[in-house]
Order: C-alpha cells, then structure tokens, then sequence
C-alpha cells in the first residue's frame, strides 16, 4: 500500500467519462463505416463481372450455333456463316507462339534459377523481364511489323506469332524461375552427390519436381496472349477466308471479335458476341485450370 | 582423466601415423568381395560409371545456351527500342521535342503533333485511378482483413477472372452496354447534377473520356487489388497483433499496423495499375470516340496514344505518317517502361521477404 | 573394397571465412572413422570437401590436397568422376519426391544413363538389403514413392542409393541426428556391416554413437583438427585437454 494520502495517487482512467464514451463511439462508428465500404467495394468490383458474364451468356449462347464452329463468315448481308477461320488461326498462332516462346522462357528461367543465384546479370534480367510484362502489346506488335512485315512486304501469321511470343517470354521466365525456387535444394544436392552431372540434375531432378508449376506458368501466359488483339493487328492482319499458310495473313479470334464489333452490321455484330462468348469460356478454363493445378502441384512437387 | 568407458566391445583396427605407402585403388576387379547377400559382384557399375566423362562439356554447353536464352530478355527490349527508333527517324527529325507540345495532327499535311495524345492517355489513366484505387484498397481490405474465410477463395479467384476477360471483349461489352447506359442514364444525371462544373458540358453521345475513363476503372482494378492483398499479406501478424493489444478498433488495426507499414508497396501497385491503363489499347479505342480534341467536358471525344496508332497505322500513307505513329509508340514504350520499373522497385522493397507471385 | 585417405594441408574457406585451417590427417580403407565436434566448427565443410560437394556454393573454395588412394581428387578427376566413387548421406533423408522407390535408390545409375533392367533389378535389391530396407518395401518398389516412407525408412533408402552405384567410399553427415532412436540404431547397425566393405567416415554430433560405430574418430575444433586418435584412445586418454574439455561434456 502506498503511503501517499488518497488523492494524490494515480487514478485509473476512467472510460465511463462523456468525452471517452463520445472518443469510443466515434471509432467505432468509423469502424463499422469502413467495413460497410469495404463490403460496398467488393459488391461493386464483382457486379461487372457477373454483368459482363451474364450478358455474354445471353447474347453470345443465342448466337451459338453448330455453323459458328463449322464455318468461315458469309458475305455482308447473309445470315448464317461462323468464325471457324479464326478459331482455327488463333489455334495456328497461338502454336507458332508457344513453340518459341515456352522454350526459350523456361530456359530463361532456369537460368535464373539454377546458374544466376546471386549474380547481379540475374537481377537484372528478372528486374527486366517484369518491366517487359507491362509494355503495351500493341508496342509489341508495331516492332515486329517494322521487323518482319516490312521486310516481307504481307503481313503473316508468323509475324503474328512472333509478336505472340514475345509477349510470352517474360511472363513464361518468372513462373518457371519461381516454381524452380521451391525444389528444395537438398535434392540437387542428393542428385550431385551421385555424380550426377549439372545438366542432369537440372532437367531430371529439378524441372521434373516443379513440373506441375511450370506447366502452369506456361497455361497462364498462354491465356493472357490468346486474348491479344493489339499485337495482332499489324501482323497477322486477319483474314475472311480460311487460311493455313505462314506467310498469308490468318483470322485470330480476338482480332475478328474487333473488326466484327466495330462494324456496322447486326450479323457481325452477333458473331462477335459469340466469338467472345467462345474467348471467354476458353481462357475461363485455363484459369480455373490453372488454379487446380496450383494447389495441387506445387504442394506435391516440393514437399 | 576419464575413467568411463564409452568405447565397444569390438575394439579398433589400425591406428595412426600416416604409412608411407596407401592402400591402391583396385584398377582389376580380380579380388571382389565375396558377395555379401548371394547378388552378384557388383563390379560392372564400377567399370560403367568410371568410363562415363565428366560431363564437363554437356554442363558448359547447357549453361551457355540457358545464358543465351535469359539474355534474350535483354535482347527483346533492346530490339523493341532500337526497331521504333529506326523507324520514327523521319518524324523525330522535323519535329523534334515539339512533337510532344504540338497540337495539329492533320494527315494530309503532314503536320503532326502528339499533346491531345497525351491529353487523352493522360487524362482517362487519370480518371481510372481516382475510380479503381479506393475500390481496389477496399476490395483488398476485405479480402485480408474481414473477409470469412470461406469465402476468400472464390472472391480473390472470381477477382482473378475479371483480370483474365481479354481487352477487345471489355470494349465489346462497353459499346453495346456501358455507351446506352452513359448516354441515356449516367450522362443526363451528371449533367443535371454536376453540370455546373464544367465537366459534363456538351452533346453526349456515350462515347468519351469518361466512359473510356470507366472502363479502364474496371480493366486496372484486378491489378491492383490483387498486388495490394500480396502486399498486406506481406505484413507480419506481430504488427497486427500490437495495435490490437492497445486496444484498436479493427479499422484502425488495418491503418496503423497494417497500411501504414505497406505504403510504399500500395503505391507501387497503384503505379502499376497505371502503367496498365497508359497502355490500354482496344477497350479505350471502341469508347473514346477518337477525335485528337482536348476540351474540358468528359463528355466529349478524345484520342489515347495508343488508340490512335490501333486506328491509323494500318491506313498510315507517306513516311512521315508512318514514322510519327512509330514515334508515338516509341514515346509510349518510354514512359510505360519507367513507369512500371519505378512501380517494380517499390513493389519489391516492400515485398522482398515474401514469396512473389507474377502479375 | 574402400580406399584409404590422405588429406594434406587441406583449407577451406566460405567467401572470406576461413572455415577450415590446415586439415591433415589419413582415413584408413574399409574402415570407419567418426568425426566429432561442436557446431559449427568444421566437420561437415571438411566431408563436403571429401567429395568436392563443397566447391557447389559458388563462394566457397578450398585448397591442399586430397588423395584418395593414388587419385588427388582436385588435380586428378572432375567433381562428377569424384562423386561417382563417394557416396554422401546427408543430415536429413532427402529422396526425389516425383521418384518411386525403385527408381530412387537406382537413380545413381539411371540418371548417368545405365539401361541394363537386368542389373538395374538386381543393383535395388542388392543395396536395399545392404541398407536392411528390403523386406519392408519388396512389395512396393516401383508403386510407393520415395517421399511417402517414414523418416528412418527415407535415411535408410538414400543410404541404399548411395550404395547403389558401389561407391568406394561412404560420407556421411550426421545421417541418424533427424530420426528417432530406434531408425538410429537401425542405422548404427548398419554402419557396423558396411564398414568391412566400404571407408566410412560419420559426422556426428553424438559421441557415444562415434564411441559404438567407429574405430577412429577425429576431433574438430574451430576449424581445426585438434586430435585424431583411435576411438578408444580419445575417449579414455586424450592427448588434449580441448578433447578431454569436449568429451567430459565441458561445452559443445
């Protein structure tokens, strides 16, 4: 017990007084309106999405149609006809794409993983390769027209590819560096251990185990370009007809789903909702996909 | 001394100096071990693997060629920048710095300048943020900080789709949707409401700034959101933890332990945001109306960087069109690329300890 | 049949850390020789030089001589040869998760290209038995994978696929530290059959497991080799009074 007399004592703070009840209910209150906010927020982030989805649904399934898959657009003013050609020249480009784009990234990013550990070259590349995710496509598809398409005077479905691909490098390099990270290196070095060469254990211990992951990194890049339209519309140009030629300009699915929209006829007007219905349903899978694999893959290839 | 035995039954074998002569690698296998349980004398695998190389010439070859491939990373931005240089010369050459002052742009001419460009690209990059950043804070809010957990997943994944829907079916859904809505709904309201600000003056036909400003809102606000959650999530628990000790409300919880320390991430994701928006193409193209205007109401049309090259580059007719349009990408590509690494440097100084995720 | 080690003015150093100061020492062949110590002072980073394991991390380096039988293992061979002949156990089981058990413990082989199924089948079963891991997985070789084992079972399988490519010598870095004490003793067994066959050298923190297993330990301090004796003599009459501080349980 102190034996200072009562009143000089420290006194309890006291919360039951009125400025401290008014202090408590103004924060509270501030708490309930931000979570209020926040709710409200999410509210109106989720509403275009479902919007736009639903009323895709709607415009784009009453378009659908087994000719939408089977043929290519009939003349201006006839009903019937389909986007076949650009599914079929998406699907050309987007391999064209993939088969120089994922090489080349997953080897970029095992570099980054496996040789460049530590150096200053490997931060500068990865520091480089994120910048070049955010340049805008169609800067990307002007350079490869200056490149390619001036030089062969057509635009062409490999201009369309190597613009693609390009935009796939970077994207391809990172998940492929960051799945590699999470093989533990305690395995590398049970495969070293055996005598196993570098180049072995790179590809037979390290890219087998992240596999799941760097697959999926190749899935996610490869839905984020089959929606370009930009880089496509100085190189693959588009096309009316079918087309399965290289060097001849192609249809890709974006592209027409543009040139339809922006055009002044109800019948293009309804192939371009159900082209973008079929644009959405596909790179939807892939995420959903993506998402799976995920969380199963990386779990069972690192533990 | 020690006086406890801690040794085995079995006593040691040989014991030190160091003899003169070393046991030899057997190079015959004439005097196997007899073996030990009834397999047969392993003596192949040793031949096998002594005769197999060091491997040394595939591990170069492979390294060199995985070299080559990062370094190809360099060599796209390299390319990029040296190809739009190349071709703009014509233009950067009469114009100069002007290019960028200059208000004319008249084809048949040959007269040229960038400023309603930048205007514009300027102007809706603008207009998205002041929309999409309190939005996407609030979105990222509740999705670390109050969210049941249950629902977290397919929250941040249906987040994750609105980030995957393709730019041209966004500009699709905003020419047959969003256009009607700004020209029969949303434009008359602001303008009754808000006309006296100058902002909503003039004929409103749907397409303009602000519904071009609309729609890039939506198409940076996955970005955002998305970076901001990493960002919070990279904040340690222990901070939360001691401002609830003090006896914070939650808000103030999120404020002082948890926004405060990721101040500089949440702007770099903001940058981020923008650098997205400098760079929308085909959505901002069906909106805003391309006309190269600079006017104050947001109702009327107006022209991006990137919009007018999406339209006129492939009718582009003379050099000097041509090259003024390679300029404009040369400038875009510019600006986009010290956005985003200013943007990527704030973001990693924040983020450096936790796991990255590729955005 | 194992060879014999000379290791002559070995140093090591991690970037500018001098982590192993003028090692000198010889393992006798078919042998097992324990080294003991406290953390941090060098055993493992002087194994790791044994096979050349050390020179991974780029910031590390090492110089002096290794001789293993007539080979100097940095002058005469590539790491790869080197790690072809020495097979490592390290402090914790680290299988190849996407690998079946089959295809773990001849993975030594398999991955520098030996195709023979023949030899392929009989090499698993000869070193299961040898790591007396056998009878608990000859129903589930090729079905199991190599994770999906308990923590002894792991260190016994990575001890058969060290054994699997016929090292001539066996490194192992505090194998049993990780398991419980019945794997321990497992593997304390096993180290008392192998030892016939193979060098063996054994990093342990444990010095009544050096004092059962090993006919020679070394002690470690700092970065050096203070006493390396046979095991009964430094543990019942050291000639140092930093051994006799450690084994007395002084520190460390």
């Amino acid at each position: 017990m102190s034996t200072q007399p009562l009143s000089n004592q420290p006194q309890p703070m006291n919360f039951q007084s009125r400025s401290m009840r008014i202090n408590t209910a103004g924060r509270s209150a501030m708490n309930y309106l931000v979570s209020g906010l926040s709710i409200l927020a999410t509210v109106l982030v989720i509403l275009p999405l479902l919007a736009i989805l639903f009323y895709l649904l709607y415009k784009g399934a009453s378009s659908l149609n087994l000719a939408f898959f089977t043929h290519i657009p009939a003349p201006v003013g006839e009903a019937g006809g389909g986007m076949a050609n650009s599914i079929v020249g998406s699907g050309i480009i987007l391999l064209l794409a993939s088969l120089m784009g994922i090489p080349i990234g997953i080897a970029a990013g095992v570099y980054l993983a496996e040789f460049g550990r530590g150096r200053a070259l490997a931060t500068a590349i990865r520091f480089t390769a994120d910048v070049l995710n955010g340049v805008p496509s169609i800067v990307m598809g002007i350079a490869i027209y200056s490149l390619i398409v001036v030089q062969q005077k057509h635009f062409s479905a490999l201009a369309g590819g190597v613009a693609l691909a390009i935009m796939m490098v970077p994207t391809i390099t990172r998940t492929t560096e960051e799945m590699l990270a999470t093989v533990p290196h305690a395995i590398r070095e049970a495969a070293l251990g055996l005598g196993v060469p570098k180049w072995r254990t790179v590809i037979s211990v390290s890219l087998r185990t992240a596999s799941p992951g760097i697959i999926t990194g190749c899935m996610l890049a490869f839905a984020r370009v089959a929606g370009e339209t930009a880089p496509l519309l100085f190189t693959a140009f588009g096309n009316q007809f079918w087309s399965f030629k290289l060097n001849e300009p192609i249809a890709a699915l974006p592209l027409q789903i543009y040139v339809y929209a922006i055009s002044p006829y109800d019948e293009w007007h309804r192939l371009a909702w159900a082209g973008s219905l079929v644009l959405i349903v596909l790179i939807m899978v892939s995420v959903t996909l993506v998402r799976i694999f995920a969380n199963r893959g990386v779990l069972k290839g690192a533990s | 001394m020690i006086s406890t035995r801690m040794t085995s039954e079995n006593e040691p074998g040989p014991v030190l100096p160091v003899p003169n002569t070393l046991p030899a690698r057997p190079t015959k296998f004439a005097a196997d071990p007899a073996p030990v349980f009834g397999a047969p004398a392993p003596s192949s695998i040793r031949e096998y693997l002594s005769k197999r190389g060091s491997g040394s010439l595939a591990d170069n070859t492979f390294a060199a060629v995985m070299l080559v491939c990062a370094c190809s990373i360099f060599a796209i931005v390299l390319f990029i920048f040296g190809i739009l240089v190349i071709h703009s010369h014509l233009s950067l050459v009469q114009f100069g710095w002007k290019f960028f002052t200059r208000q004319a742009w008249d084809p048949v001419s040959g007269d040229f300048g960038a400023l309603p460009f930048i205007y514009g690209t300027l102007a809706t990059s603008f207009l998205a943020l002041l929309m999409a950043v309190p939005l996407a804070l609030g979105v990222a809010i509740f999705i670390t900080e109050l969210c049941p957990q249950p629902l977290r997943s397919p929250i941040s994944f249906l987040t994750e789709l609105l980030a995957a829907i393709p730019s041209v079916v966004y500009g699709l859904w905003a020419v047959f949707v969003l256009v009607p809505i700004m020209r029969d709904v949303l434009g008359p309201f602001l303008y009754k409401y808000l006309g006296w600000t100058g902002f909503f003056e003039g004929s409103n036909f749907g397409v303009g700034m602000l519904t071009a400003g609309i729609i890039l809102a939506i198409m940076i606000l996955p970005i955002i959101s998305s970076l901001t959650r990493d960002i919070m999530n990279a904040v340690p628990n222990s901070q939360r933890e001691a401002v609830l000790a003090l006896g914070a409300t939650r808000w103030e919880m999120i404020r002082i332990g948890v926004l405060r320390n990721s101040r500089i991430g949440i702007v770099g994701a903001i940058m981020l945001g923008l650098g997205r928006a400098l760079g929308e193409t085909m959505a901002v193209t069906m909106v805003i109306g391309n006309h190269p205007d600079i006017a104050k109401s947001l109702f009327a049309p107006g022209y991006t960087l990137a919009s007018v090259i999406a339209n006129e580059f492939s009718e582009a007719s003379g050099d000097l069109y041509l090259s003024a349009l390679i300029e404009i990408g040369l400038a875009l590509f510019l600006v986009t690329i010290v956005v985003n690494a200013v943007a990527r440097l704030m973001v990693w100084a924040v983020t450096r300890n936790a796991p990255a995720r590729v955005h | 049949m194992g060879v014999g080690i000379l290791v002559e003015d070995l140093n090591a150093w991690y970037g500018s850390t001098h982590t192993l100061q003028d090692i000198n020492l010889h393992i006798p062949a078919n042998h097992a020789t324990a080294l003991i110590g406290p953390s941090g002072c060098g055993k493992s980073t002087f194994v790791r030089c044994l096979n050349r394991m050390h020179e991974t991390n780029p910031i590390a380096r090492a110089t002096g001589v290794v001789k293993m039988g007539e080979v100097d293992i940095y002058k005469d061979a590539s790491p790869v040869e080197i790690r072809r002949r020495v097979g490592m156990v390290f402090q914790r089981p680290n299988p190849f998760p996407t690998m079946s058990i089959y295809d773990n413990v001849v993975s030594g082989l398999k991955l520098n290209g030996f195709r023979n199924r023949r030899i392929l089948d009989e090499t698993c079963e000869r070193s299961l038995k040898q790591a007396a891991l056998w009878e608990e997985v000859k129903d589930d070789l090729k079905k199991k994978s190599g994770a999906s084992l308990s923590g002894g079972q792991q260190q016994r399988m990575c001890i058969a696929r060290a054994l699997a490519v016929d090292p001539e010598v066996l490194l192992m870095d505090e194998p049993a530290s990780a398991l419980d004490p019945v794997s321990t003793s497992k593997i304390e067994d096993l180290i008392f059959q192998l030892k016939s066959q193979y060098t063996i050298v054994i990093v342990t923190h444990n010095m009544q497991q050096a004092a059962r297993v090993a006919e020679n330990t070394g002690f470690f301090l700092n970065g050096k080799m203070v006493e390396f004796d046979s095991t009964h003599k430094i543990f019942t009459n050291p000639k140092d009074k930093r051994t006799e501080d450690y084994i007395t349980g002084r520190f460390g």
